[in-house]
């Protein structure tokens, strides 16, 4: 107990000595408490036993094993649960300093974010300001401008109006100006009239010309008296002159409009060659066009006007050439930018209807050609091949049924045969029978007297009667065979019904052979009788024996079905 | 090329006469008269002042030497050396004199635009024309030289007068709906005469000889019209360059534009050549001078340029105008047909050195030549399709369409060309320095052209 509160205090001391001047005030208080209480002992003699406890309970909720375990009376200390326990509590200690550590370093790093932080913020602050205080700088700024801007404005209507008014003074100071000039220039002439005047007046100095000797004028002749002659002999040399210079005007006009009209008509040739060399490609589309109509008439229009290239010069014909050339125009313009537009396009579009046509064209006359073939006299051979085609069919599945037929023949020959044989063989049985029953009838006939111990002779016609249905049953194997050849066919040939015939007959023979004609109902209702007192001892038998011929039917029917 | 020798003249007084065979120079006062060919003096008149503006008769035979200030017309004849006339226009003033199209007569205009004085030398006569217009172009002769149209302000109106030049008959009189009429201009062949407004407003009248009103074209409204109009020779083609630098080309049929010619900063179009003059100062004593340099005599210290091709886009140097002074230098002023009307040259102002030579077949921009310095004069050759231009440098500029090349004028002391003038034959030229002239005269020798041709070669062709 001892160790555990000095290694408590130990902690206690190091854990203060470690933890940081600001994390001492907060921690404190714990530790205080702890010195307090373990000042006054904790363990003493008197309370080891509730210390026990204590320090048990303590343990145990720290989720340690219990350090004594109180078995039996003697609760004796286990030390190496107290080790354990200890070891543990200082490994719990270590890691709980460890993290106080991490949890120190962690608290000091984000106390220097919270001082970063601060920090910007501070300056975020500032600049806040700064920039508000910019924004209000600017807002005034702006305030200022729109006032001058104002201001401007109202200069520029100011100045605008100046303007008007200055226009408005110029041209009346411009108007004033003219009338003052001419004023002026009154004056001036007035001035000028008046100096002439005195000039002329004026003795003095007088204008004079001093020549030699008069020359000749340079043409020779002598000058003429101005009359009116004259004057209409001027006037006529201006006409003339002017006349010339028209006539020359006139004719080089001429010798234009000539080599024009030359370059128009050449030009107009070349566009209906043009226009002409394409229309048959054209054609497709030409029909489509509104104007198709109208562009056919426009051509004999300028056919004619070509003819009529020998009146060139008349007004009408200039005109109908200008318009045919222009009406050319237009349409070699629109060919032109169709053919520029979608000329590939055209091509193939009208290659490949021509394409289409023509293979409309081939599959007509190709069916054109079957449906000739048809109704020609020729199909009377193709009728007979046809059904001599059904003919052969009909021959190979005759052929068939024939051999069929043949097969089923051989098959009710050889059942026949078979039955034959058995007739006779039952001939020869119902002889043998017959003579038994003879001896056993003998034998009844005399053992009726005094012989009861003639139970023998029965014993063998017992035997007898086996060997009959032996016999049966070998006969019984021939039918089988018999019937397992028509059921090859698997058909309701009329085999069946000899095989059903000669079974009857077979029966009949059974019961009939014995009498041989006319005795056998005699015989038959004798054996009634007869029967009738042995029925007891013998139908089992008998019946034996049907049901064993039933069997072999049945037999043999299931043998059918298998096969 | 073969150079004359360089002679005096003064005043940019120098003209070839029509029919080719004489140069009249002035010099001073006097009037020096030489043989084309050997630029030996024929005759040697001398005039009572300085010499302001010098003419040859259509005939050749005589030559008008006016003196604006003096008031004074002097007219001396080539066949009779001592047969004399004098002109005197009195306290009246002489603004401009001219020869009427049959050399009889001379059409001086007085001051201030009172009138114009038509002389007669055959008569002696002499007859006056009031009311004439004070504007760019106010008088113009029909090229068969029948008849004159004059530009007339009456009443604060506009009005055009024909004249048949024969007798001076008026022949029509009408007013033309124009605000302030800039100029008037026959077509070659006489029967069409275009008649534009002054720049305050883009209009351009046609009217036909009768006066009969045939077309009206205006491009817009508003800001500053038509600055040049030339017809082409063929009498074809109207071309029309404007302060918004463009030119616009009418055809003769309906009168109305066909084309527009634009002349942006930056030239992208790929089928245009763009020439670019490159000077350079030749290293002295360097090995590499070609045979060229040496046979055309360039001394060594001055300045030389070739063309070089410029390959699209090429930003060509703009000069922006003042917006404050009149007359704007902006805008297509000056416009040239080739005498075949294949090509047309221009020059639009704000872009002063560069020359732009269009197709008239194929109403495309066929050359671009950007020069050194800005464009002087440029000129066709009355023959063939060449334009020859310059710059106020030493050199003269060729442009055909086999190529552009400069050419380096071998005089000592520097010669600046100021303008220049084809000889009718298309053989020679007249370069005219600021007091002196010279002759160039073409051989069968070879220039180096700098080709505008795909292959970007250099071809050899006759200058």
């Amino acid at each position: 107990m001892p160790e555990s509160s000095l290694e408590d205090k130990d902690i206690c001391s190091s854990s203060e000595c470690r933890t940081p001047p600001l994390r001492q005030f907060s921690q404190s208080s714990l530790p205080l408490h702890r010195k307090s209480y373990m000042l006054s002992t904790f363990c003493t003699e008197q309370n080891v036993q509730e210390c026990q406890s204590h320090i048990n309970q303590e343990v145990s909720s720290l989720g340690l094993q219990p350090v004594w375990t109180e078995s039996g009376s003697s609760s004796e200390m286990n030390v190496v649960a107290v080790l354990n326990c200890m070891y543990d509590l200082i490994q719990m200690h270590r890691r709980g300093l460890r993290s106080l550590e991490n949890m120190e370093v962690e608290q000091l790093k984000s106390s220097g974010n919270v001082d970063y932080l601060q920090l910007t913020s501070t300056r975020l602050k500032e600049q806040l300001e700064l920039s508000k205080r910019e924004n209000t700088g600017l807002l005034e700024r702006e305030r200022q401008l729109q006032l001058k801007v104002k201001s401007l404005q109202n200069c520029l209507k100011n100045e605008k109006e100046e303007v008007q008014k200055l226009q408005n003074i110029i041209a009346s100071r411009a108007s004033q100006y003219n009338h003052e000039m001419k004023r002026k220039e009154r004056e001036f002439n007035k001035l000028k009239e008046r100096l002439n005047q005195l000039l002329i007046d004026k003795k003095e100095k007088k204008q004079a010309i001093d020549v030699l000797n008069n020359i000749g004028r340079a043409d020779g002749k002598r000058s003429l008296w101005k009359t009116e002659k004259t004057e209409a002999k001027h006037e006529a040399e201006m006409y003339k002159a002017l006349l010339s210079d028209y006539d020359t005007r006139q004719r080089e006009l001429l010798l234009e409009n000539a080599e024009l009209n030359k370059v128009l008509q050449q030009m107009k040739k070349d566009m209906v060659s043009i226009l002409s060399s394409k229309k048959p490609i054209l054609k497709g589309d030409k029909y489509q066009d509104d104007g198709a109509q109208a562009d056919s008439e426009d051509e004999e229009e300028v056919f004619d006007s070509s003819k009529e290239s020998v009146e060139l010069y008349c007004v009408h014909a200039r005109e109908k050439l200008t318009n045919s050339i222009r009406l050319q125009w237009r349409r070699l313009k629109s060919h032109v930018e169709r053919l520029d537009s979608q000329e590939t396009h055209k091509e193939e579009m009208d290659r490949l209807k021509l394409e289409i046509q023509q293979c409309k064209d081939f599959i007509q006359t190709q069916q054109q050609l079957l449906q000739q073939q048809l109704s020609s006299p020729c199909d009377e051979e193709t009728a007979s091949l046809l059904s001599d085609c059904y003919m052969l069919q009909e021959k190979e599945r005759l052929g068939d049924e024939w051999k069929t037929l043949e097969e089923q023949r051989t098959i009710f020959e050889r059942e026949r045969r078979n039955f034959t044989e058995a007739a006779i063989r039952l001939s020869h049985e119902r002889k043998a029978f017959e003579e038994d029953r003879a001896t056993w009838l003998k034998h009844q006939f005399l053992n009726l007297s005094p012989f009861p111990d003639s139970k023998k002779p029965p014993m063998s016609k017992s035997k007898s009667a086996f060997l009959i249905s032996e016999t049966k049953a070998s006969a019984t194997s021939a039918p089988e065979k018999l019937i397992r050849c028509p059921s090859g066919t698997n058909l309701p040939t009329p085999g069946c019904v000899p095989h059903t015939s000669s079974t009857a007959d077979l029966y009949r023979t059974l019961c009939l052979i014995p009498e041989n004609g006319a005795t056998k109902p005699k015989r038959k209702s004798d054996h009634a009788e007869e029967s009738g007192v042995f029925f007891n001892g013998k139908a089992p038998v008998r019946h034996k024996q049907w049901n064993d011929s039933e069997e072999h039917s049945s037999h043999t029917k299931e043998q059918n079905s298998s096969i | 090329m073969n150079f004359s020798e360089v002679f005096k003249q003064s005043n940019q007084l120098c003209k070839v006469s029509p029919d080719g065979k004489y140069l009249a120079t002035c010099v001073q006062y006097r009037l020096v008269v030489r043989d084309m060919s050997t630029l030996q003096i024929l005759q040697l008149y001398t005039c009572l002042d300085q010499i302001s503006h010098m003419d040859w008769s259509s005939d050749s035979l005589f030559i008008l030497c006016a003196m604006y200030k003096r008031g004074l017309v002097q007219v001396w004849s080539l066949e009779q050396p001592d047969w004399h006339c004098k002109i005197d226009e009195g306290s009246i003033g002489l603004l401009s004199s001219r020869w009427s199209p049959d050399g009889r007569h001379i059409l001086n205009t007085t001051e201030f635009h009172l009138r114009i004085t038509v002389w007669s030398l055959c008569t002696k006569a002499v007859s006056y024309i009031k009311y004439p217009k004070a504007c760019q172009k106010g008088i113009d002769f029909s090229r068969d030289g029948c008849y004159m149209a004059l530009a007339e302000r009456r009443d604060c109106k506009d009005y055009v007068s024909v004249f048949v030049c024969d007798d001076w008959h008026l022949l029509r009189h009408f007013e033309t709906e124009t605000q302030d009429l800039g100029g008037l201009e026959w077509s070659p062949n006489g029967c069409v005469l275009a008649v534009w407004d002054s720049c305050l407003e883009y209009k351009v009248l046609l009217y036909s000889l009768d006066g009969r009103l045939l077309s009206t074209y205006s491009a817009y409204e508003w800001s500053l019209g038509v600055k040049t109009v030339t017809w082409s020779p063929s009498s074809q083609f109207l071309a029309i360059g404007s302060y918004d630098e463009k030119v616009r080309v009418l055809n003769h049929i309906t009168w109305k534009k066909i084309t527009q010619f634009e002349h942006p900063a930056t030239i992208n179009n790929t089928k245009a050549v763009v020439y670019k003059e490159v000077e350079r100062r030749p290293a002295v004593g360097a090995d590499d001078l070609s045979l060229h340099n040496i046979t055309i005599g360039t001394t060594l210290f001055n300045t030389q340029s070739k063309y070089e091709i410029c390959p699209p886009p090429v930003q060509i140097p703009v000069v922006k105008p003042d917006p404050d002074r009149a007359n704007p230098k902006i805008g297509v002023s000056t416009l040239a047909f080739s005498s075949d009307s294949r090509y047309l040259a221009t020059k639009n102002d704000n872009m002063a050195s560069v020359v732009w030579v269009w197709d008239m077949q194929n109403m495309s921009l066929e050359a671009v030549l950007e020069q050194c310095s800005a464009v002087r004069c440029f000129q066709w050759d009355p023959r063939r399709p060449r334009l020859a231009l310059c710059t106020g440098n030493s050199k003269l500029y060729l442009w055909s369409p086999a190529g552009c090349v400069s050419v380096e004028v071998p005089t000592e002391g520097g010669f600046q060309v100021q303008s220049l003038n084809w000889h009718c034959s298309g053989d020679s030229l007249i370069l005219l320095g600021k007091e002196q002239l010279l002759k160039l005269t073409e051989t069968q020798r070879t220039l180096e052209y700098t080709s505008g041709l795909p292959s970007h070669t250099h071809l050899a062709g006759n200058v």
